[in-house]
Formats: structure tokens, sequence, C-alpha cells
């Protein structure tokens, strides 16, 4: 057990986990913003009744749902270097793909909760198809996948962790690069720990305060 | 097509292990799972204190870093312990957590009066739970079981990292020597797919089997 604990070298580099930490945060964000398109499209296609459309929707469900993210990363970043500039940009690509697939699940259990009364009383009044959807649907929909999708947003969060398998520099990789240059295994990955920790209950806090404020408006 | 031929042996030891982890990983993910979760319902203050402050680290962590934690932490601090048992020590421990929760929720969601009822027929506490509690339980237990379960078949791709040869790991050394990633990565993917697919349809047919209640 001859461990001395020396956090010296996590102060030192205290600005570098940070910047990885926002970094990580940026990527969870835009890819979050990228995989929703993906998956409010898919989940259209899959609830549109055309059999050959929603087959392909579901099988792109499917595929991902049964797959390890770490190959979905592999598989962008290895499989196309031409066409992603950079190990960001191939996490980012990655992460909307994979996670467009689990919020189709998502958006899909939301359009199938709009009862079909509201849709009715939409046409009824005259309101064109794309306007059902966008008037009546969205908004409804909107509502009921707010706290699944928070869930996602955190799981997303904790999945750019994976970012340092391809040296994009977030925070793991922060983590990683403190390990290599002053060997402090248990001090590094206490303090990253701690970071992602503290991140992720911020986040679910906040996105809870964010919920209660639209459930207000229902 | 030729170098997928060539390379199989190679690709079937690392399912080999990739299978061998997940085995373990599952058994003992659901054994923790079950002290933790019963821990956490029937448990003095103390011993919930504990496992709450276990559970809610753990389902705040990334694997990942928990993985780097266990597998790097363990030798670090002078326990000689090998690659394999530690990789699967870490996503054990990562397993447990979760699992505790879900055990935690389905048995919770129990009504009290069950566990009164059986107490007042003369069960002692693990009686009850064996043959009053958990056989209700179960059927709510297993469908998040079986998520959690094709999600850590899916985790455990990530003890490449940590350069044990398992699936993920052996194609990414074929394809450095073959050149070719697409086909490789495509046959892997399918081999996992094919890996958690039925652990999922195996899930199914144990929500009809459990589903007795209905």
């Amino acid at each position: 057990m001859g461990y001395s604990l020396n956090f010296n070298p996590i102060w030192e580099n205290w600005d570098k986990l940070l910047l990885g930490l926002g970094l990580g945060l940026l990527i969870t964000v835009i890819s979050l913003f990228v995989g929703a398109i993906i998956g409010l499209l898919a989940a259209f296609a899959r609830t549109s009744g055309n059999p050959t459309i929603s087959r392909v929707a579901a099988g792109y469900v499917e595929i991902m749902r049964n797959v390890p993210f770490l190959l979905v990363i592999f598989f962008v970043y290895f499989g196309f270097p031409t066409l992603v500039p950079d190990q960001t940009s191939s996490l980012i690509v990655a992460m909307a793909i994979y996670s467009g697939a689990y919020m189709t699940e998502i958006f899909r259990a939301g359009i199938l909760a709009v009862s079909k009364g509201f849709l009715e009383a939409g046409k009824s009044i005259g309101l064109t198809n794309w306007q059902v959807i966008r008037f009546v649907t969205l908004p409804i929909m909107f509502r009921v996948v707010l706290p699944s999708l928070s869930n996602t947003l955190i799981g997303l969060f904790k999945d750019t962790s994976l970012g340092a398998a391809i040296s994009v520099p977030e925070l793991t990789y922060q983590g990683m690069v403190i390990n290599t240059n002053y060997w402090r295994i248990i001090e590094s990955w206490t303090a990253v720990g701690a970071l992602y920790l503290a991140t992720c209950y911020s986040l679910a806090f906040l996105l809870r305060r964010i919920e209660h404020r639209f459930a207000q408006w229902a | 097509m030729q170098a997928i031929l060539d390379n199989w042996p190679l690709l079937i030891d690392g399912l080999v292990v990739t299978i061998e982890i997940s085995i373990y990983v599952i058994v003992f993910g659901t054994l923790i799972g079950l002290v933790g979760g019963l821990s956490l319902l029937y448990g003095g203050s103390v011993l919930r204190g504990l496992f709450r402050a276990y559970v809610d680290i753990i389902r705040g962590l990334p694997l990942l870093v928990t993985i780097f934690l266990i597998f790097y932490g363990i030798p670090a601090v002078g326990i000689p312990m090998d690659k394999f048992p530690a990789a699967v020590l870490a996503l054990s421990f990562f397993a447990g957590g979760h699992m505790s929760e879900i055990i935690r929720g389905a048995v919770g969601s129990i009504p009290k009066g069950q566990m009164d009822a059986a107490a007042s027929i003369g069960l002692t506490f693990f009686p009850r739970l064996r043959y009053v509690i958990l056989p209700q339980a179960i059927r709510r237990i297993v469908p998040p079981w079986v998520n959690l379960c094709v999600e850590l078949i899916k985790g455990t791709s990530l003890v490449s990292l940590v350069s044990i040869t398992d699936l993920l790991l052996s194609a990414q050394q074929i394809l450095e020597r073959t050149a070719q990633p697409i086909p490789f990565y495509i046959l892997t993917a399918a081999i996992y797919f094919v890996l958690c697919y039925s652990m999922a349809t195996l899930g199914g047919r144990l929500e009809k089997r459990f589903a007795y209640y209905d």
C-alpha cells in the first residue's frame, strides 16, 4: 500500500481539465441538436404508415442500439478519414448518429402520446398536414419527451468520455495526459471522476428546473 | 473477403473474450445488484447510506472513467491483479450500481401489504423475500435487467482501451494490418449485433416466462 497522494499535478493542470470539460459539454450540445433532428425525422418515418420507410427507420434504430458506441466512433473515424476533418468532428458525427437512434424511440413514443382527437380537431379547423405537425403534434410531443431528453443529454455527456479513444481533447483525454506525464493514477482519475459527477448532477438539477418550467405551460 | 477468411480465428478469439467478460459481468453485476437493491430497501441507515453513495457515484460516472480508476488504480495502490480480473472487477462494479437501482425500483414497487401479509402468516425475513416478494418483483425486474445486460455487453468493448484483446481490439488489430477498415467494422458490428440481439430475444422469452400474474 505504498501509495502517497499528491494532488499537485492536478492543481497545476486545472485549466486543462476545465477546458476539456467545456469541450465535452460543447460536443454534447451540438450532437444532441443534430441527433434530435435525425431522431425527429426517423420518428416521423417510423410513424408514417409507409411500411418501407418505417422499416428503414426501424432498422437504423435496431442496429445502433445493438452495437457498441465505441465501434461507431471507430467506424466513423477510421472508416471515413476523408469525410470528417478531425477527431472532434468525427466524435460529433458518431454521437449524432448514435443518439439519433435513441431519440427516435423517444420521439416516437411522444408522437404516439398525442391523442387522435387533437389531430382530427386540427384537421377539422382546416390546418394542412404540415400545420398539424407544427402546431399540434410537436408542441404536445415536446412536453412528453422532455424528461427522456434530459436523460439522453446526461447520457451523451458521459459518452463524450469515449472521445479519448480517438484523442479528442475532452476531460477523459486530459486525465490520460496528466497520467502519462506525472503517473498520478488515483489522483487524476479521482479528479476527472469528481468533475464528471459534479457536472452530471448539476445538469440533472438544471434540467429538472427547466422541466418544471415547461410543465407549468401544460 | 480473403482477408476476412484469413483472420477469422483471431476474431473468434476476441469474441470468446467478449462473451466471457459479458457473462462474468452480468452474473457479478446481478449479485451486487441484489445485495445493493435489497440493502437500499431494507438495510439499516449505515448500509443504506453506503449503498446510496455507491449507486449515486457509479451512475454519475462515465464507464470509461470507472474502468480507468479501478483497472489502473488497483495495481497503483500495490494490490497485484491480472488484467482480465481487473477489467471484470471494474465492469462489475459499474454493473452492480445500475443493477441495484433496478432491483430497488422493482422490489420497492411491490405493495407494502404483501410484506405484512407474509409476516402475519409467520414467515421470517428471507422466506418472505424468497416466496412472496421476489416472485412478484421478478417480472418488473426482467425488462430493465435485459436492457442493462445489452448495455453491459456493449460496454465490454471499452476493455479494448485497456489493451484486453476482446472482439473490438482484435478487429482493430486485424484492420491495422489489412488496411480494410470498412468491411471489418461492419463484420464486427454484425457480431455485436447478433450478441446483443440474442440477449434481447432471450429477455423477451424471460418476460413471457415470468408473466404468470397477468
